[in-house]
């Protein structure tokens, strides 16, 4: 089907430069009408920033792009919609306090006599979502609707631009099984009315299902793509990673202590009517996997005082542990890696040293309350020297750095507090394949130190490359715990889209 | 380095100003109108350090001229009209202010306000509430307090016509105690990163509350010691009318002297060389006959410029220092 036509969309040697990075480099793709393509790659490997350009958000800094054959500048968004491209972020971009009509006809309100037509969004709207197989009112609130429901208004409101190209991304990170089956339906229906869709996702086994093609790029460069019969998982890690998996994920058996944090009982604001238990041990590095709302980052927050628990308790090496504020996990020897790096885990706008200086400013002060710029100092140096921190000198501003030596700020910062327990929220998100790999080398080295690791990752990859063991949850519940000779990608997903529990835990 | 730049281009403004007016009309260099000037940027300076502090916090103080108000009656009512002691009516109208300050900061971080409304309440609160406890009535010192009002109108002779105004040391004072505590104590160190991403400092196990709270204290305080000051300064205080606009005036100070009403920048030499600029400005349209209608005209049409130059060099700063990275990056 697809060889016999022109591509709709010709994407070549698309190259893209940010500060300290190029995100992309020489790059081609190229997209036939009524195709599925899929787009996977490791975090940082250029997906997303691929997607911007084509949708107008960004503009590349070389290449061109064709659409049906045309060389076109896609210089903005709304070029981009009228050229029949449309992305669908991530994160959903409804406007909660407006009806799933206005949503969908947002900023191109039909109008009569100068005001908005609301009888014509009223009956356009109601076409658009029998299309999605959504059988909701278009009078209703977006803030009424499940993230399922929400994910097809987004996908109603790019067919009401008469999109011929539909970029999804990530659609599926936070549905439900049975949602997610249903977004299917509609990409297949989609696809037989001959809209094209580019396809991102982590979750291989999706891709498996839907792509009729992969594409897999690989640190800001085409990798190789699989054309229908070639998609196997095995072959799409192998493009993705580069090289053997194994020695990706630096893990090599250590021994495992005595337990330093377990968990009884604890209740967090976000599921108040589950409670979770586990223990986590000297030395082991312990994943959490499940969907985007399981309740993971949730759990890391309470543990580390920045939202109260409900109930239970929470002990370390044996104590119950009273956790009001991250000032108290802080003092008990936890640290917490945050997801959202630039928000919550650094002061993007101070310095490398400042930064690194930050948790420790009240245990090192000198007297009273004075400032020990020269612990500051030389644990910054101490700090860029073993994590291999790549900034001109210590006093550089965190900004200009690349998001994995950024992310080494962040760990430096509490490796300086020699925590027993560490937290880490998505701990490579957003950072290139080469400091990824350095933070393995860092978890399995601290782990062998004798630190116990706790991390939530969204990557399957991930969980299944480092965990001694992994947490699995779903809907605010540990639903398994699976070792690690049990971990596999089929009963992780089993486990975290709500399949029945099943366990080999202690 | 990037401070000191910023510093340099408010400084120069205060420079350019100076000569500009001094060249025009030679009465500005007098000893008289020299010291004058420093007198009056003394006490607005002090009051910008405490602005200056609540905006390094992300937050802003609008009740500063109110406090100075109720300040600059409270005092002299305690002195006069009670009899009260001079060290227990400077401690009390103190206390008043920490207690303001305090009442400020546990609103806006425990309940939650935002700043802009706790204050704006504070403003109208505190004036009306000078105007009601005087029934309007001007407050004064008479001649009886002329020891104590030397803090304000005194000056330390250096030749026969000049002096160093007494305020101007207290100011020296104070913008010591407020430097170092900025950029030499752990709590400086936590203002400064709390006001550039509270989150993150919260998550770096920083008491974040706590620190606005102090921030807003050290605001109400300096507004205080302002107020001590003004009062004993003008020695016949209108409550319906002192301190009005001072805490714009402070305000502006600071923004001028390299705050960001965003947060987390500032240095206090900054502010004070601010405060100098907005002095000077009103004093160089007094003496050059520059009809006094223009007066906020000008002082706002400069801040704005002051302002706009200020992004002009940070935008270029902030160019140069990514061409950089991107030829490190490329380098390596």
């Amino acid at each position: 089907m697809a060889a016999s036509t022109h591509p709709i969309l010709d994407v070549k040697g698309i190259t893209k430069r940010f500060p300290g990075v190029t995100a992309l480099s020489n790059v081609d793709l190229a997209l036939y009408p009524g195709e599925v393509l899929a787009v996977i790659g490791e975090n940082g490997a250029g997906k997303s920033t691929l997607m911007k350009i084509l949708a107008g958000v960004q503009m590349q800094d070389e290449g061109e792009i064709l659409v049906n054959g045309e060389p076109t500048l896609i210089d903005s968004c709304r070029k981009a919609t009228s050229l029949g491209i449309s992305l669908i972020h991530q994160e959903l971009n409804l406007s909660d306090n407006l009806s799933v009509g206005a949503n969908i006809y947002l900023g191109r309100e039909p109008r009569q006599y100068g005001f908005i037509d609301n009888q014509k969004i009223r009956k356009d709207a109601q076409g658009l979502l029998e299309q999605v197989g959504l059988q909701i009112s278009s009078d209703a609130l977006v803030s009424t609707l499940s993230i399922g429901q929400q994910q097809l208004v987004e996908i109603a409101k790019a067919l009401s631009t008469n999109a011929q190209v539909l970029i999804m991304d990530e659609p599926t990170s936070s549905l439900s099984t049975g949602e997610t089956e249903r977004l299917f339906e509609v990409v297949r229906d989609l696809k037989m009315r001959g809209v094209s869709i580019i396809y991102i996702s982590h979750r291989l086994a999706e891709v498996s299902a839907l792509a009729d093609r992969v594409l897999v790029l690989r640190d800001g460069e085409n990798a190789g793509q699989l054309n229908r019969h070639e998609i196997k998982h095995d072959a799409m890690v192998q493009l993705m990673v580069g090289r053997d998996v194994s020695k990706y994920y630096a893990r090599k058996p250590h021994p495992i202590g005595d337990v330093v944090l377990e968990v009884r009982d604890l209740i967090t604001p976000a599921w108040p009517h589950h409670q979770l238990n586990f223990k986590i041990h000297r030395g082991e590095i312990v994943g959490i996997s499940g969907l985007v709302g399981a309740g993971r980052t949730e759990l890391l927050r309470v543990l580390f005082g920045v939202d109260q628990a409900l109930g239970g308790d929470i002990l370390i090496r044996g104590h119950p542990a009273h956790i009001q504020t991250p000032e108290d996990a802080i003092n008990l020897g936890l640290a917490l890696v945050p997801e959202e790096r630039k928000e919550k885990g650094l002061i993007i706008d101070m310095t490398v040293r400042e930064n690194i200086g930050l948790a420790g400013v009240w245990r090192h002060r000198i007297g009273l309350g004075a400032l020990n710029r020269k612990k500051e100092s030389s644990d910054t140096d101490e700090m860029v020297e073993q994590l291999r921190i790549k900034t001109p000198h210590a006093d550089q501003v965190v900004r200009y750095l690349s998001g994995g030596n950024q992310q080494k700020v962040v760990l430096g910062k509490w490796l300086t507090m020699q925590p027993t327990v560490l937290l880490m929220d998505e701990p490579t998100r957003g950072i290139d394949i080469g400091a990824k790999e350095e933070v393995y080398k860092l978890m399995e080295s601290l782990a062998r130190d004798g630190m116990a690791i706790l991390f939530v990752s969204s990557e399957l990859e991930e969980i299944l490359g480092m965990s001694d063991r992994a947490l699995i949850m779903h809907e605010g519940r540990i639903t398994g715990e699976l070792e690690r000779d049990v971990l596999t990608e089929e009963t992780v997903m089993l486990l975290a889209t709500g399949g029945s529990g099943m366990t080999n835990g202690r | 380095m990037k401070k000191s730049v910023g510093i340099l281009g408010i400084f120069g403004l205060l420079v350019t100003i100076v000569l500009i007016t001094a060249i025009l009309e030679p009465s500005f260099t007098t000893p008289y109108n020299i010291q004058n000037t420093i007198r009056w940027t003394s006490l607005f300076g002090i009051i910008s350090i405490g602005a200056a502090f609540v905006i390094i916090t992300g937050g802003i103080d609008l009740s500063v001229g109110s406090v100075v108000g109720l300040v600059g009656v409270l005092l002299p009512m305690l002195l006069v009209k009670l009899g009260w002691s001079i060290p227990l009516a400077l401690l009390a109208v103190l206390v008043v202010s920490l207690a303001i300050g305090l009442l400020h900061g546990l609103l806006i971080t425990k309940m939650r306000l935002q700043p802009f409304v706790v204050t704006l309440c504070g403003l109208l609160f505190y004036r009306g509430f000078a105007r009601w406890l005087t029934g309007d009535q001007t407050q004064g010192f008479g001649n009886s307090f002329d020891g104590l009002r030397q803090i304000a109108i005194g000056r330390i002779p250096i030749t026969d016509s000049f002096g160093i105004p007494m305020p101007f040391v207290v100011l020296v004072v104070l913008a010591i105690l407020a430097g170092i505590f900025l950029n030499y104590t752990i709590w400086g160190r936590y203002l400064l990163a709390l006001g550039r991403n509270e989150e993150a400092a919260r998550y770096s196990g920083i008491n974040t509350e706590r620190m606005i709270i102090v921030a807003y204290v050290i605001g109400a305080l300096t507004a205080g010691i302002g107020g001590i000051l003004f009062s004993l300064d003008v020695n016949s205080v209108q409550p319906a009318v002192h301190g009005n606009f001072y805490e714009l005036y402070a305000i502006a100070a600071a923004v001028l002297g390299g705050c960001s009403l965003r947060g987390g920048e500032g240095t206090i030499l900054g502010v004070i060389i601010g405060a100098a600029v907005m002095r000077v400005l009103y004093n160089a349209i007094n003496i050059l006959g520059i009809p006094t209608q223009l007066e906020f005209a000008i002082i706002g049409a400069v801040i704005l410029l002051g302002v706009m130059a200020d992004e002009l060099v940070k935008r270029i700063n902030e160019k140069r220092k990514r061409m950089e990275m991107q030829a490190a990056s490329e380098s390596v």
